[in-house]
């Protein structure tokens, strides 16, 4: 009797959780960068990544995401330059495969706006982030649509003869698009 | 009508064969490098070169189309009037066609062309690795084709000099005038 109580405390209490996204729809959640070369932007795109995103619409603040990207899955439009940045100079994706964000707090900034800051870590080096991004609200599902910048000398991509910034420019913008659903 | 091209037309004509005389070897060699800082720069300059022989092959074109030449002279047989009037015609079309198929490329290849790093040229296609592959094909076909005409037109124009002794290659000349 009492474990069917409790079952039944636990279906009711149901609703209260249900406000929560927390499963990737990767079909239709992407993760691209644009990186600026000669001083003109060339796009490319993470085609593997897993993202555990959790996230109640009516409380974004309590909203967390672990971001896992898999580098060697990079596509630059360019065969050549995909071989390159796998290499040590850049990603060293052999020793370091992932490129993780673990997030620590989020934060509204009006107008439907959000800051996720968290701590990326690329090629065995951590720093504090913070990308911005959007809620909207879909039947069924939320996108999330947002962008950061980093500094690609600050995690060691492309050093040697590609720290010259003059060729390849030290930002790089990483834009991602996460879609999640109700579980 | 003055046996002679015009200053603006010489000097159209030497400037496009100048740039032309860069870009081409440059296209071959940046294309064999390993990829590097360098190798992005040397694509940039080959592409501003290239853009700058577009701009003034319409500039050379709006000269053609409200000048003639001056005529051939009247003992020239019929065919070489023919193939050097041919070889002309197929020059200009190259003018344009090599240009724009390398502007396309890019474009298609997912890298915009930025004239100088100030001038951006509008992405006529959207990204296609495949297309863009094609367009390679086609701006090498192109240029191997603009190699093999530049040589006869070359050789040609040496042959009137040094052998038949004519004033075709003066004419082009902003030296060398006789007095005729
Ligand atoms: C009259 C002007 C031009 C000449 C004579 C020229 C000549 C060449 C030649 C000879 C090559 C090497 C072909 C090969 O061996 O594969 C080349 C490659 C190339 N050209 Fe041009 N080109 C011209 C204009 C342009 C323009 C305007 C652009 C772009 C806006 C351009 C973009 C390229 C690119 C991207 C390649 C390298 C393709 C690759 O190997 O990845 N070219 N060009
Ligand atoms: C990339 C290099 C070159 C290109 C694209 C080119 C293109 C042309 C074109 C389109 C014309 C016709 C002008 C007109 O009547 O409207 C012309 C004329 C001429 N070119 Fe070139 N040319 C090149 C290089 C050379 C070289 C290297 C020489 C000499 C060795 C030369 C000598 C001449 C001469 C003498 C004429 C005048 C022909 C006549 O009087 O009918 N060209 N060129």
């Amino acid at each position: 009797m009492r474990i069917i109580l409790l079952a039944l405390s636990c279906l009711l209490s149901q609703p209260a959780l249900a406000a929560n996204y927390s499963t990737l729809v990767p079909q239709q959640s992407s993760v691209t960068f644009v990186s600026t070369q000669m001083g003109v932007p060339v796009e490319g795109e993470f085609r593997k990544f897993n993202a555990t995103i959790t996230l109640d619409p009516d409380h974004p603040e309590r909203g967390t995401a672990r971001i896992n990207i898999d580098l060697a899955s990079i596509d630059t439009g360019n065969q050549e330059a995909n071989e390159e940045v796998v290499k040590p100079l850049w990603f060293d994706a052999a020793a370091h495969p992932v490129a993780s964000f673990t997030s620590t707090a989020v934060k509204p900034l009006g107008q439907g706006r959000y800051a996720a800051f968290g701590k990326l870590t690329i090629k065995g080096k951590t720093l504090d982030t913070q990308a911005v991004f959007n809620i909207e609200k879909q039947p069924g599902q939320l996108l999330l649509p947002g962008s950061f910048k980093l500094k690609r000398l600050d995690y060691a991509i492309g050093s040697g003869i590609w720290s010259d910034t003059s060729a390849v420019a030290d930002e790089v913008q990483i834009r991602f698009r996460f879609v999640v659903a109700k579980p | 009508m003055p046996n002679r091209y015009t200053h603006t037309a010489i000097s159209l004509h030497w400037l496009i064969a100048l740039l032309i005389f860069a870009a081409f070897p440059l296209g071959v060699y940046m294309h064999d490098l390993p990829l590097s800082p360098d190798k992005l720069r040397l694509y940039s300059y080959h592409k501003w070169i290239g853009v700058t022989i577009f701009m003034l092959a319409i500039i050379r074109l709006v000269w053609r189309a409200t000048h003639r030449p001056p005529p051939l002279p009247a003992n020239m047989p019929k065919w070489e009037r023919f193939a050097a009037e041919s070889v002309h015609h197929l020059l200009y079309a190259l003018l344009f066609l090599i240009p724009l198929s390398g502007w396309l490329m890019s474009s298609a290849k997912g890298f915009q062309t930025v004239w100088f790093g100030v001038l951006p040229l509008p992405d006529l296609l959207g990204k296609n690795k495949e297309l863009g592959d094609l367009l390679q094909k086609v701006h090498e076909l192109l240029n191997f084709s603009l190699l093999g005409l530049v040589l006869g037109h070359a050789g040609a124009a040496l042959k009137h000099h040094f052998i038949r002794h004519d004033t075709i290659l003066e004419r082009m000349l902003p030296f060398l005038r006789r007095n005729s």
